[in-house]
């Protein structure tokens, strides 16, 4: 529901990498998104398409990366996959005494940038 | 871990990792770069300045999430009446429309702030701190923050808050945490509100709620309160008075190395 709130703040990080880098514009940008971090990416992605009208990332490709979860067991120290979202248990001994290691990433992790005509010529 | 993004990179590396990224292949006319920032940077850069602003006054700043009807703001009577004598209580209301909530929590005297989202669905960062300015922070010991009643978008927004408090109505369910793991996972207690009910509802079991959260690697602590039943509220008014001597006894920590520091320049 918020997917959108969160294209806008994605746009913005975007932008400030693009005019950090005196770029022409934007071609891709690439995010992580874990499940538990209440991101839907579909939703994320039809969210995109109408938020990056008008900002630099207006051709932009979007590539969302979803991330599995991942957990750390404090009890076994073995490292595994839950099942889903809803039952963060150690896979190998079934304790709930676990660190999330992954899954709950709202990342920017990489954007390709269109540099300027006479840049590319020089 | 890099407190900017999230990412692997420990601190002792950050100075290498610069946040507007770094150029790590070119071709043609296009250049890729790595960012690894967290997309919801501004609000959580916004969010960590309140924190940090209230903390510093030894204000404690509580997030309360949950349904709506769950309760939320008849917990907050139910509190003020209880504590408003020993601390001074503020309130921010977050809601779609109108100024219902904030006129009952002004009607016990105490200041509130509403801050209407229309649209919508949550508080961010900026809004409470555009409400911040709304309050006088040296009149308060305590800011709840009483967020849009959604179980889904509230938790994705860090408001500077020192803890989340989700509140599950025993009408709503006990399975509520399993199907909003996002939510209940980021609790820091949940209160079980309404369980004056529990005697007449056969389909509430507390410990089946307590479970749930548990699955979700959450060792959060789970009370079973009832805004209408005043000696319900004991443990959860002890839990507020222990989170509030933790941020007092840090913000005078923190005044005292600040001082030391001073000294220490002056010589």
């Amino acid at each position: 529901m918020h997917e959108l709130a969160v294209c806008q703040s994605l746009l913005r990080e975007v932008e400030r990498v693009a005019s950090a880098h005196g770029a022409a514009g934007v071609s891709r940008i690439e995010v992580a998104v874990g499940s538990l971090s209440g991101i839907e990416a579909a939703l994320l992605d039809r969210a995109f398409s109408i938020a990056r009208m008008g900002t630099s990332a207006e051709q932009a490709d979007l590539e969302i990366q979803e991330m599995p979860i991942i957990v750390w067991c404090k009890a076994c120290k073995t490292e595994t996959r839950p099942a889903s979202a809803n039952a963060l248990l150690c896979a190998q001994c079934g304790a709930w005494q676990v660190d999330v290691r992954s899954g709950d990433e709202l990342v920017l992790r990489q954007v390709e940038l269109v540099q300027p005509a006479e840049a590319a010529t020089s | 871990m890099c407190r900017e993004c999230g990412c692997s990179v420990t601190q002792d590396d950050v100075h290498v990792h610069d946040h507007n990224g770094t150029v790590s292949a070119r071709s043609g006319n296009s250049a890729s770069v790595e960012v690894l920032r967290r997309i919801l940077h501004d609000n959580d850069h916004e969010a960590a300045h309140n924190r940090e602003h209230l903390a510093g006054r030894g204000i404690l700043a509580v997030n309360l999430m949950s349904s709506p009807g769950s309760g939320k703001t008849s917990l907050l009577e139910a509190t003020i009446d209880a504590i408003g004598a020993r601390h001074r209580i503020a309130v921010i209301e977050g809601d779609l429309e109108t100024e219902n909530d904030a006129n009952r929590i002004r009607a016990r005297g105490v200041p509130a702030v509403q801050i209407t989202t229309g649209q919508t669905c949550h508080l961010d960062a900026h809004m409470v701190h555009d409400a911040l300015h709304a309050l006088d922070l040296s009149e308060i010991d305590i800011l709840f923050i009483e967020n849009v009643g959604n179980l889904v978008c509230p938790a994705g927004f860090d408001l500077g808050q020192h803890a989340n408090v989700t509140l599950l109505a025993v009408t709503e369910g006990d399975d509520k945490p399993a199907k909003y793991p996002v939510m209940f996972r980021a609790a820091d207690l949940v209160l079980l509100s309404k369980s004056d009910l529990l005697d007449v509802l056969d389909d509430f079991a507390p410990d089946q709620a307590e479970r749930h959260i548990r699955a979700l690697a959450n060792p959060a602590d789970v009370l079973r309160i009832s805004a209408r039943r005043r000696e319900s509220l004991a443990p959860w008014l002890a839990w507020l008075e222990a989170r509030l001597a933790e941020v007092r006894s840090d913000a005078a920590r923190h005044a005292r190395r600040h001082h030391h520091d001073h000294h220490h320049a002056a010589e």
